[in-house]
This record gives structure tokens, sequence and C-alpha cells, in this order.
């Protein structure tokens, strides 16, 4: 139960002498075909012609590939709900870590009752459920005036993602050597000044998990864009989907098609930062 | 902190002098002498989570006893809210569904969650090959994963035409009946999150100590039993978080519900927060709605106690003792 982003990079323990574990093995294959066939058949939809799913039926593998489902895709307006959840996921990514960083560095090192009460604060936090406060949440929305705009959406889920992030930020930061501080002192830092040089470099990996954690969280968040955001201009992919479900109607491919591509991203992290992803991931139920 | 000692450290001996003394007085907070970063660190984070997060969990409860149609300003109508929501036959159901589903999700996904990632944590040559792949429903969104089901479920078009005959629905419509859409709630969640207790499960399972394994099986223990005296045992604290996440999870379920069933058939698979939205954002009774969340907030909050007092994590015993 430590933090999943050592734990997954050990390597396995050496079990040499076991016979190989049947029981374990047939549930492991009977899943593998529950997992990989949904996505399997989600690829192959994607890339059979609307025509050749009609008269060839759901099951049958796609015979000739084609991408022009993808190209609807585009055609519908995709890249602007795509450009919006960027904006959304960096936004939020960046604002999470401006202010996690300095507070988990305060709630590790401060002794001020600001810190200590805010700690408690977060680990409450921790339950309590976004669904469940979106309607005061709408509310507070409207009044700030910023109803159907992106940063609606950006600062609850920051907000949201915080008791997480600071929990596991505080966790990294007290490995901090206090030598180093001590070390720092010595040079004439002040307390700004061990931030940055020495508490964010020392905490570089637990800063990259947090911030995938957030990334993905914006990336696939539904709700609040659902409630905070009207226009079309400001739609994201998530909405996006449920917008193609209507306007495909019954052009299965092309739903396929969107739902693939809004995975991409996320994909493409997976496929060269992997390690980071499942540090991410894991790290919100590791700690 | 005599002179002589101030001048040994020759380059600042002011410094050594001033924060030398503290020393004493702070031990609580640790040995070293170094500035600490005063509350202005942790304001940002404080005022952005009271805004966004403290200050909504107390408004649900005042808006609970308004009515307010989403526009203008709540009225205070007393305990109206409550009195209708204690009579109201849709919020005892959607209690009840969302209990069922959050009840039957818990049981299906931890065991196959701790199999997998137990599996997952074994020396298998084929094992990295097979995680990477059980990891991909981690990929997509809750709305790309419900809405690529509601695609497959499709009685005229999807899959469900062909493979719904297999388990008893002829025509199909699996979605149509009450079983079978508690049932495809039940699927998806396991296909969603299943990965990702695994993923917890397979790192607690790599960190139990290998002598443990040893020791059981020079006393003649046989697989099944290391898996139950040891495994389990030592898998403890991480299936109270799982089980904590996982419930959670299940009772705030919104999206999988809109996109998929839509609380359909009928009122078959109205869960809480589907109810909630309903109201709020459909009937405009955001009060009446904030109730309902209210009602939620506290199952949540109540659960998850339960489960961690009644699992004894909080006697916080540790997994290495006897060793």
């Amino acid at each position: 139960m430590t933090a999943g982003a050592t734990t997954t990079a050990r390597p396995a323990p050496r079990r040499t002498t076991e016979r190989p574990n049947w029981l374990a093995g047939v549930v492991a294959t009977g899943w593998l075909v529950i997992i990989a066939v949904p996505i399997l058949t989600m690829i192959g939809w994607s890339v059979t012609s609307e025509e050749d799913f009609l008269s060839f039926g759901p099951l049958a593998p796609p015979r000739d590939i084609t991408f022009e489902n993808f190209a609807s895709v585009f055609e519908l307006g995709f890249l602007r709900y795509f450009w919006n959840t960027l904006v959304v996921t960096v936004g939020s990514i960046v604002i999470a870590l401006v202010i996690a960083v300095p507070a988990a560095y305060a709630i590790v090192r401060s002794n001020s009752w600001l810190a200590s009460a805010s700690f408690r604060a977060f680990l409450l936090g921790l339950a309590i459920p976004a669904q469940a406060v979106i309607i005061p949440l709408y509310l507070v929305i409207t009044e700030l005036g910023l109803f159907d705009t992106l940063i609606a959406v950006i600062l609850p889920t920051v907000a949201f993602s915080l008791p997480l992030v600071i929990l596991i930020l505080s966790g990294a930061l007290r490995d901090v050597p206090r030598d180093m501080y001590e070390a720092m002192t010595v040079d004439g830092a002040g307390s700004f000044r061990m931030l940055v040089n020495l508490v964010i470099p020392m905490s570089r990996g637990s800063i990259s998990a947090v911030g995938i954690f957030v990334g993905l969280t914006a990336w696939n968040s539904f709700i609040f864009p659902l409630i905070f955001l009207r226009s079309e201009e400001n739609r994201v992919v998530t909405l996006g989907l449920q917008q193609f479900r209507q306007e495909f109607g019954i052009n299965m491919p092309g739903l396929m098609a969107a739902v693939l591509l809004s995975a991409v991203p996320v994909f493409l992290l997976y496929l060269f930062a992997r390690r980071w992803l499942i540090s991410g991931l894991a790290g919100v139920g590791g700690k | 902190m005599t002179s002589t000692t101030t001048t040994d450290r020759a380059p600042a001996p002011a410094r050594t002098r001033t924060t030398a003394r503290p020393r004493r007085g702070r031990r609580r907070l640790g040995s070293d002498t170094a500035p600490r970063p005063g509350m202005l660190y942790v304001l940002p984070a404080a005022l952005f989570f009271g805004m966004f997060a403290i200050v909504p969990l107390v408004l649900v409860v005042v808006l609970s006893f308004t009515s307010w149609p989403g526009f203008g300003d709540p009225q205070f109508v007393g305990l109206d809210n409550w009195q209708r929501l204690t009579g109201d036959q849709r919020v005892i159901n959607a209690t009840r569904t969302t209990l069922l589903l959050t009840v039957l999700g818990w049981a299906t996904q931890t065991p196959v969650s701790i199999a997998i990632g137990v599996w997952a944590s074994g020396p298998q040559r084929n094992r990295a090959v097979l995680s990477s792949i059980f990891f991909l429903p981690l990929l997509l969104s809750s709305a790309a994963i419900a809405l690529m089901y509601h695609r497959y479920l499709d009685p005229n078009f999807g899959l469900a035409k062909d493979l719904g005959p297999l388990i008893g629905f002829p025509d199909g419509n699996i979605l149509g009946t009450r079983h079978g859409a508690l049932g495809v709630l039940v699927f998806v969640g396991m296909w969603q999150w299943i990965p990702f207790h695994s993923l917890l499960y397979q790192a607690a399972a790599r960190v139990i100590p290998q002598m443990l394994y040893d020791a059981a099986r020079i006393d003649g223990a046989s697989r099944w039993d290391m898996f139950w005296r040891i495994t389990i045992p030592q898998l403890r604290h991480t299936i109270v978080t799982s089980s904590v996440i996982m419930v959670v999870g299940s009772l705030i379920t919104f999206e999988t519900v809109l996109l998929l069933t839509a609380g359909g058939p009928g009122t078959a698979t109205q869960v809480l927060p589907y109810l909630m939205y309903r109201s709020g954002f459909f009937e405009f009774q955001m009060g009446y709605a904030s109730a309902v969340a209210t009602v939620l907030v506290v199952l949540g909050t109540t659960v998850s106690l339960v489960i961690v007092r009644f699992s004894g994590f909080a006697k916080m015993r540790s997994t290495l003792e006897g060793l």
C-alpha cells in the first residue's frame, strides 16, 4: 500500500519452485477475452464503412479498411471539442500544481495554524463526492458569472482533485531529508528558494504523477461540463460524444470512431509514459 | 553557543548564532533550523478548496430547506422538501437501486480484482503483455465506455441482436428489461473498474514478504491455504482502501446510468445521483434535488466510515507483525 510508483516498477519476487497456477491462469484468460473483445470490436467497427456494417452485420470483421468514419467525426467539429478539452486539461494541471505544491510544502514544513487546519480539511474533503454538491456549485458558478465558460469546468475540477493531490504530495515531501534544508540554510536560502531549488526537484516524480492524475480527471470529466457548459463552441470531447450519438443516429461505426479518437491522447501517454501514467492512476488509491 | 563555535564557522557567524537558538524550542517540528514557509503558501489552496468544496457542502444542506428553480433567489420553505422526500416512492426506489448496485458492484469486482491483481504480481512470463491489455479500459472515459456499450446493446444494429438470444434475450432488447439493465450496469462497472482495482492489488501483493510463503511451504501448506492464510490477510489494508473507493464510487455513479440506461426501463435503474440530476435540472426543483444530494453525502460518508471502522483499519496494525 505504499506508492504504486515504486512498487509497480519493482521486479516481481521469484517463485520459481511453484507449479503453474492453473486456476488463476484460467481466470486471467477469461478476463482477457472480456477486456479485449469489446475493444477489438470497437476498432473493427470504426474502420468499417457504414454500408459494409449494415450489410454484413456487427459481428463481421472489417473487409475494406476505411478511414471515412474518422473523417466524418472531424467534419462534425471534433477538433473544436478536442481543443476545449485540451484547454480544460492543461488549465487544470497548471492551476492544481501551482497551488498544491506550495500548499503541500507548507503542510509539511510550516508551523502556521492554517497549514494544519487545511490538511485536516483536505482529508475530510476526500469523502466529498463532486456529483453530490453539483447544485450548490452551479449556484456558485452562476453567481461568479462563469456559467458557460471553460473556467467554470477548470476551477471545480481542480478543487475536487486537491485533497488527493495534496495527500500524495505531502507524503512525498516528507521524504526530503532535513539535512538538505539545513544545508540550504547555510547557503542563506529563504523558504521560497528552498521550494524552487530543493522541494520541487526532489519530488519531481510525485509531481508528474499527480499532474497526470489531475489531467486524466479533467480529460474524462463529464458532469461539470454537462452542467456548467451550454454553447456548442465550448463543448468538450465527453459532451461531444454524447452529441455524436444523436447526430450519427444509427451510424454505429461513426460513433465508435469518435469514441476511439477520444482516447488517443491518453493512449499516447500510455505508450510513451506508461510508468508515469500508472503511478498517476495508482497514486489515486495507493495512499 | 559560545563564541568559539561561531568563530570556527567563519563564513556566517551571525546566522549560526541566530538560527541555532530556536533549535531546542522547536524540536517537535524536527531537528533542522531551516526557515519555515508561512501560511501564505497554503492560502491559495485553502481558499480554492473552501470556495468550491466546503462552501458547496454547506450550501447543499442549506438549499435543501429552500425552493429554488435554478434562477432568482432561493426561498426558504422549512422542512417541505424533507417531508416530501421521506414519502417519495421515487426516492425509496432510487435508494434501493443505488444500494443494490453498490452491493452487486462490490461483490463482483472485489474477487476478480484480487484474483487478477495477485496473478499479475506473480512471475509468469506472459504477465507483462496480459497486464498491459488488462489496463486498456482505464484509457477510456466513463462517457466513452457507456456510449460504446450503448451501441453494442442496440437491439437492432448492435451485438445484442446476435448475442442477446444466447443469454436469454430472444429479441436482443437487454436494456429493455429491468434485470437486463441492472445486469448491464454491473457488468460495465466491472469492465471499467476492475483494471484499476487489480492494479492496487498487484502493487500490494508484490510487497508481501516472500519468506512468509517459503515458511508456509516448508510447513506443507497448499496454494489454497497460502492464499487464504497469507495473501488475503496481508492484503487487508488494500481490501479496505479498494472497497471504500469502490463503494463510494458506485454510490455516485452517474454518467454510466445517464448515457446507458437513462434510468430506464421505466425507473428501474434510477439511482440517487440520477434522480438528483433529473429533479434539479429537468424538473427545476433544485431545493428538492439538494435534499436528495444531502442523503447521498450522508450515505457515502456513513458507508465509508462503517467500512473503515468494522474492518479494523483504524487500529493500524502492522501487516508485518510476527516477522
